[in-house]
Order: C-alpha cells, then sequence, then structure tokens
C-alpha cells in the first residue's frame, strides 16, 4: 500500500502523478522529448534502454519492467536479452558507443561527480555527440528522480512481468504526452 | 571546464538548459510548479529541502543557489538555513519539518529506504499527505537535477556573491528557461 492516500489505485508512477497533475504534466513532458520524440541520434528503444539500465541499478521494479518492455519493443528481442543488458551488459553483443554510454549512465547513478573525463572521452571516442552525452546523462539523472518517486511513496506494481511487455506497444504509439493515466 | 560544449561562462543548470532547450523546458516547469507552486509547504520551507537534499548529494552549485533563495524566503530568520545544513537535527526548525526533512534525507539515498515509521513520525507531527507527497517529490528533483548539473561536470562558480544575487532571482522571478544565447 502506498505510504499516502493517492485517491485512486494506479500502479507506479501513474498513482501520484494521477494525485498530483501539475507536477505529472511536466514529469511526462521531460519523458516524451526525452524517450519519445524522435528528433534524436539515439534511438528510442537505446534511450529505453538506459532509462531501464538506471532503474534496474535503483532496484526500482516498476520503472526497469516499463522501460524494460519498451526497449524490448523497440529492438523487437525477448525479455532475456534485456536482463542480460541489464545484469552485465559488458557480455552483450550491443555496440561499443552504447556501452560507453551505459557506463556513463551508471556513474550517474552513483552521483553525477562519478562521471569521470576518461568516460566521457571514451564515449566521444566512439562517435559519441554532445547531445547523445547530455541526453545520456539526463536520462540517467532522471530515472534516480523517477525511481525515487516510485518506491519512496510506496506504490504497487504489478509483479506479472509480462503485462509491461503487453501494454509496451500502446505506449510506443501514444508516447507519455498523450498518456492517458487511467487506460 | 563541462564535459560537453555548454555556453561559456553560464553557471550550472543554465547552461544546461541553454545547451538543449527542448528539455529546459519541462526542467524548469518542474521546479516552478513544485518550488513556486500551491504547497501546503512554504516557499521557504520548500528551498530548504531542496538545499538540504542537494547538500546530502554534495552538489555545490544546487545546494548554495537554493540555500540563497531559501535565506532571501526566511528574511530575519536566515540563519535557519545555514544551522539545517550543518546539523539538521541540532537546528531550530520545528520538529515536522525535521520530520519532513528526514524523510527528505532517506528518499536521497534512495525510495526504498523510505520506511512506513518515517510516515507514521511525520504524521503525527501533523503533516499531511500533500506534504509528504511534496517533500519525497522535490528530493527525488533534486537527485535527479543534481546528478545533470554533476554529471556534466557544469561550471560551479565559488564566489558567494554570484550565489546570493541568484537566489534573489529564484525567489522574485521564479524559474524562467533562459534564452539560449544568440
Amino acid at each position: 500500500m502506498a505510504h499516502i492516500d493517492l485517491q485512486n489505485d494506479l500502479p507506479g508512477i501513474r498513482g501520484p502523478m494521477a494525485y498530483s497533475p501539475g507536477t505529472g504534466k511536466a514529469l511526462n513532458e521531460l519523458a516524451e522529448i526525452l524517450l519519445h520524440d524522435d528528433n534524436n541520434t539515439l534511438s528510442r528503444g537505446e534511450r529505453e534502454l538506459i532509462g531501464a539500465y538506471v532503474s534496474s541499478e535503483n532496484d526500482c521494479f516498476f520503472c526497469q519492467n516499463v522501460h524494460g518492455a519498451m526497449a524490448q519493443h523497440y529492438f523487437e528481442s525477448d525479455m532475456q536479452f534485456i536482463d542480460d543488458i541489464k545484469k552485465n551488459y559488458q557480455s552483450t553483443p550491443i555496440s561499443d558507443k552504447l556501452k560507453a554510454l551505459l557506463s556513463i549512465a551508471g556513474s550517474v547513478q552513483k552521483g553525477g561527480r562519478f562521471v569521470t573525463t576518461e568516460q566521457v572521452e571514451q564515449a566521444k571516442s566512439l562517435g559519441a555527440t554532445d547531445k547523445e552525452i547530455h541526453d545520456t546523462v539526463l536520462i540517467a539523472a532522471a530515472f534516480c528522480m523517477f525511481n525515487r518517486y516510485v518506491d519512496g511513496l510506496n506504490t504497487w506494481a504489478p509483479q506479472d512481468r509480462q503485462v509491461y511487455v503487453e501494454r509496451a506497444k500502446m505506449r510506443a504509439e501514444d508516447g507519455y504526452t498523450n498518456m492517458n493515466l487511467n487506460k | 571546464m563541462a564535459h560537453i560544449q555548454v555556453p561559456e561562462g553560464v553557471p550550472g543548470i543554465r547552461s544546461l538548459v541553454m545547451f538543449r532547450p527542448e528539455t529546459g523546458k519541462p526542467l524548469y516547469e518542474l521546479a516552478q510548479v513544485l518550488l513556486r507552486g500551491e504547497s501546503p509547504l512554504s516557499e521557504a520551507e520548500r528551498e530548504l529541502i531542496a538545499a538540504y537534499v542537494s547538500h546530502l548529494n554534495n552538489c555545490m552549485f544546487c545546494r548554495d543557489s537554493h540555500a540563497a533563495a531559501a535565506r532571501c524566503l526566511y528574511g530575519d530568520e536566515k540563519n535557519t538555513v545555514d544551522d539545517v545544513l550543518n546539523d539538521m537535527h541540532q537546528s531550530n526548525v520545528s520538529d515536522k519539518l525535521k520530520a519532513l526533512l528526514r524523510i527528505a534525507g532517506k528518499v536521497q539515498v534512495l525510495g526504498t529506504e523510505v520506511l512506513p515509521a518515517d510516515i507514521e513520525a511525520a504524521r503525527e507531527l501533523d503533516a499531511n499527505d500533500r506534504e509528504i507527497h511534496d517533500t519525497v517529490l522535490i528530493a527525488a528533483t533534486f537527485s535527479m537535477f543534481n546528478r545533470y548539473v554533476d554529471g556534466l561536470a557544469s561550471f560551479t562558480p565559488t564566489d558567494p556573491a554570484e550565489y546570493e544575487a541568484m537566489g534573489k532571482r529564484m525567489t522574485e522571478k521564479g524559474y524562467v528557461l533562459p534564452q539560449p544565447i544568440k
């Protein structure tokens, strides 16, 4: 049960977003630009994966399953592939550039100051642009917020992971700004 | 020097939102609604929670700018801000605000650190659901802002006078997205 009466029984972040629509709107607009907007050289799948990875590091069940399922949808992969990346991305067949970006995201998860010049140089040498590095850092930072919002209020999350997979297609089509919280 | 090519000489988050105004817009909207919008917590209390979490995250830019804003808002009681940053438990803020700051401190570590007992303690001191919600979201939001500002190694001024001016601006104008340099 959530720590406060959210006046709805929606799962995960949708509960507090419906409870506090003013802040919910800004949060969804941020998610839309970072994760769904196509004016970006990182694919939607790559950006969702960064979100899922950081959520996994933060041990946030709801966020890592929502965004892991989104990445799975865009990559047209199975759940195991996403789980392998969350567990040890270095041993998976993703690009070296994406590995370098996940390494930066992992440092951001620990704290902003953990990001080193060497990590950034490594990503740049593998072709990452300034905007891609910016977005990687902000996605990782944003999930350090989303995860804390979801778990800090002790919201509930469906335990059947297939539920998240089944919802991913709809979210990919609708995006985050057009989200109907009750659907 | 920042990790990416942001406008030179512009401090902290301002340089980052000028680099990428598309994400800057919802970030400033969030700060404005959360810290200046309707809430049973005063603006001073909300800025104090922001400064406290930034302090725990060792983010000097966010700590010093939001501490400056909180000092402006606390007026004659501006020493409260430094007392809380020095030692929250020994400070002269109300027991209720201490209980909320304790929750914020737990959120700073991780969401799952917040226990039902922490919520109960705040409730017994008359904290309501909205106050608990706003505290958790402010603490979560600054766990983002702090990482954004430091993760890209944005410019952190060291002159206290610069923060005093920022605090004054944040109090008078709120959170308005800076315009990109032409």
